[in-house]
């Protein structure tokens, strides 16, 4: 069998069903073996959207996502999407055409060092000189991808390695000396113990969860966690949906932009039980200020995850799920009413808060997808100020239904990430909540999903700047807007072009339908272009560098100037109407 | 506190595995001191000794992320007192004058041996733990050392 056909092969053997790339010169076998196989290929415009499309799939799913590319640029094309992925421990296999074995070193017409290039960005590459180690090194790299902390795995095919034969013998088993995924708790009964005693002492414990909830399905075993000791849970951003917002104990989002009472509380915490989180700068502003009352727990399946930049006193290193399943077993809820009384307290004395202005308001758009879709949808984001406001406003209930670049930031993901998670899940909903400047670095996929005749929904929050960089400016360099003003698009236009539905919306009487139309939209994208505020600011935040307790744009301050309190986890009959 | 640690890696003897375990340190941000690589007794396993410059929390970190490293099979700090180390040192040193008789004694002192001697220069060859190394080459000093070539730390455990 021949190389390519010996890879298609070992795809199908993974179970995979769809893969995104662009053909060239160095994969030309490997696109060649794929074609008549049951395996669904989408061609995309940009390396860059296969990668995070992939992602996007990924995300969605919880498989493995798969993307091609050919050599030198091809393969320079997926290093963003890689290195997204990779901050965000997603597991994708990304396998990239190389020039013939003797030509490797030798310049020669689009060669790059694939490798060498991506090696800081993958958890693992493999460049595949001898195609008798083909079927070995595909098994290891979804293996490894998709096991212990999962990333992205680059597999390097020289296109002679392709071409070439042998017999296609497939390993049942996958032995790697070096790599052995920590048997599931092994050792770790007494930290979990540990762990328990302190949640039944403690007095204002707070649950802080990131995206290993999602990675590891542990959701349901984190609702029962927070049900049973009745602690409240703040996520992260990419936790966002491993914990229902809708449930009491939700306190949203922590963090750079989280909310102000979530902050507040974890600032007063005496115990933070962080699981699958890893104390990001935009969690925790100045590092040594955060959380610094508390007793810390920290449950994570990467050991280099604990005390990388917050000491801890009780690290459990293991699988999320599995930790807490045994956590469960042995947790007594402590005696916490008053303390969530005070959280109570303080989510109705600091909403979010937001002013009518004369333009349309990008929160109240993501306020109104957020209540059309009754929080059932999947969404991704670009990055910048309307990824901030979807995380605050839209409310997220379900895992991997936030579909957003934490780590690495990188906006052009979310339209892109958008149409891999509705390959992955063709009956949801699927939203991009985009802002003009993330949308237009990779708005040319809209030809991608229109050719598949994808129903996915973007919602871009047009106000004409890089609104984050905007913000910055006006806070941190005396609002001189280098380079942050974008040229306006005629967005409509621009998504009939590709075949999509194009709708301008520029009155507020206008969001709501134009959002149920395009629930309507079947066998196509649409593309809202929501005319907003320019000088919005996203509000709070915590400036640089500083106690994450101490934010701009809190309630007290805003409300002086006429904002309306958006209460988020506080029911109706709840909220402090005296304030508003 | 900054001090040095000496981490002894099994890693796999494959292409590229230097350029990830270098990649990884510098990348970190971590200060490296010296690096080794040989073969070790199985021809499929290479040795890497690496001398870091750090402190207790940012040495856990460069033992844990040397551990995720695929093709590193194994990471063990060798603590002070529970392992030999050694290098090889070779100095240039100049003959000015009748000093051969000199550091034919110093080099006898250290264990070291004297070679390649020419009119007016002579290398002298050293193998020693890395503070008797550090004391023979101030002693050389005086003399004129014109060139120093160390091998980096190789350590096992005891």
């Amino acid at each position: 069998m021949k190389g390519a056909q010996i890879l298609v092969e070992c795809l199908k053997r993974e179970g995979i069903q769809v893969v995104f790339g662009i053909p060239g010169g160095a994969n030309l076998p490997t696109f060649d073996a794929l074609y008549g196989s049951p395996i669904q290929v989408i061609l995309t415009v940009h390396e860059q959207g296969a990668a995070h499309m992939a992602d996007g799939y990924a995300r969605a799913t919880g498989k493995v996502g798969v993307c091609l590319a050919t050599s030198g640029p091809g393969a320079t094309n997926l290093v963003t999407g890689i290195a997204t992925a990779s901050m965000d421990s997603i597991p994708l296999v990304a396998i990239t055409g190389q020039v013939r074995t003797f030509m490797i070193g030798n310049d020669a017409f689009q060669e790059a060092d694939t490798i060498g290039i991506t090696r800081p960005i993958t958890k693992h590459s493999y460049l595949v000189k001898d195609v008798k180690d083909l079927t070995r090194v595909m098994r290891e790299a979804f293996y490894i991808a998709s096991t212990g902390r999962p990333g992205p795995v680059l597999v390097d095919l020289p296109v002679d390695v392709t071409l070439s034969e042998t017999e296609f013998v497939y390993p049942e088993d996958v032995n790697i000396r070096g790599y052995k995924p920590r048997p599931i708790l092994e050792g770790q009964e007494p930290q979990i113990k540990r762990a328990a005693e302190a949640i039944a002492k403690s007095k204002r414990p707070v649950i802080y969860a990131g995206a290993g909830v999602i990675r590891s399905e542990a959701s349901a075993e984190l609702i029962e966690f927070a049900r049973k000791t009745q602690i409240p849970v703040t996520t992260t951003l990419l936790g966002l949906g491993a914990f229902p917002e809708s449930d009491p104990l939700s306190l949203g989002m922590l963090g750079m932009h989280g909310f102000e009472y979530t902050n507040y509380a974890v600032a007063q915490s005496d115990l933070l039980i962080a699981i699958g989180a890893r104390f990001d700068d935009r969690v925790t502003g100045k590092a040594d200020e955060f959380a610094k009352r508390a007793t810390k727990i920290h449950i994570d399946v990467d050991p280099s995850s604990i005390n990388k930049t917050v000491m801890v006193d009780i690290p459990i290193i293991g699988d999320v799920k599995q930790v807490l399943r045994k956590l469960n077993q042995l947790a007594q809820g402590p005696q916490i009413a008053e303390w969530l009384n005070v959280i109570q307290e303080m989510r109705r004395k600091y909403p979010l808060v937001y002013r009518e202005k004369t333009k349309l308001l990008p929160q109240y758009v993501i306020q109104q997808i957020s209540e059309v879709t009754e929080g059932n949808a999947i969404v991704a984001t670009g990055v910048g100020q309307h990824q901030m406001w979807a995380a605050q406003f839209y409310r997220f209930n379900r895992p991997r239904s936030m579909i957003t670049s934490g780590g690495l930031g990188t906006m052009g993901f979310g339209l892109p990430a958008a149409i891999g998670a509705q390959f992955g899940c063709p009956e949801a909903v699927v939203w991009d909540i985009d802002g003009d400047g993330s949308f237009q670095m990779t708005a040319q996929e809209l030809a991608t999903a229109a050719q598949h005749k994808l129903p996915i929904k973007v919602a871009i929050m047009n106000n004409q700047f890089h609104g984050m960089v905007r913000q910055w400016q006006d806070l941190f360099y005396q609002g001189r807007y280098a380079q942050s003003k974008v040229n306006p698009i005629n967005f409509v236009k621009l998504a009939e072009a590709f075949g999509c539905v194009g709708i301008r919306v520029e009155k507020k009487t206008d969001v709501r339908p134009a959002i149920e139309r395009a629930m309507t939209v079947s066998d196509r994208p649409t593309v809202i272009d929501f005319i907003v505020e320019e000088s919005e600011d996203c509000w709070p935040m915590i400036a640089p560098g500083k106690p994450h307790f101490e934010m701009l744009g809190t309630f007290e301050s805003l409300k002086q100037e006429g904002g309306i309190p958006q209460y988020r986890h506080v029911k109706p009959e709840e909220a402090d109407l005296s304030l508003s | 506190m900054s001090e040095k640690h000496t981490i002894s890696c099994l890693v796999e003897n494959h292409f590229g595995v230097l350029a990830r375990v270098s990649g990884l340190i510098s990348a970190r941000g971590f200060n490296i001191d010296s690096l080794t690589v040989s073969t070790t007794e199985d021809p499929t396993v290479s040795r890497m000794t690496i001398v870091v410059d750090a402190d207790a929390q940012k040495l856990e970190q460069v033992k844990r992320q040397l551990g995720r490293l695929i093709d590193v099979i194994e990471v063990q700090e060798l603590k002070e007192g529970e392992f030999i180390d050694r290098e090889l040192l070779l100095a240039r040193v100049r003959v000015n004058g009748n000093v051969l008789p000199e550091l034919l004694k110093l080099a006898t002192r250290f264990g070291a041996k004297l070679s390649d001697a020419s009119d007016n220069s002579v290398v002298i060859e050293a193998a020693g733990d890395t503070k008797v190394l550090d004391a023979l080459v101030e002693q050389l000093r005086p003399y004129g050392i014109t060139k120093l070539v160390r091998t980096g730390r190789v350590a096992l455990e005891k």
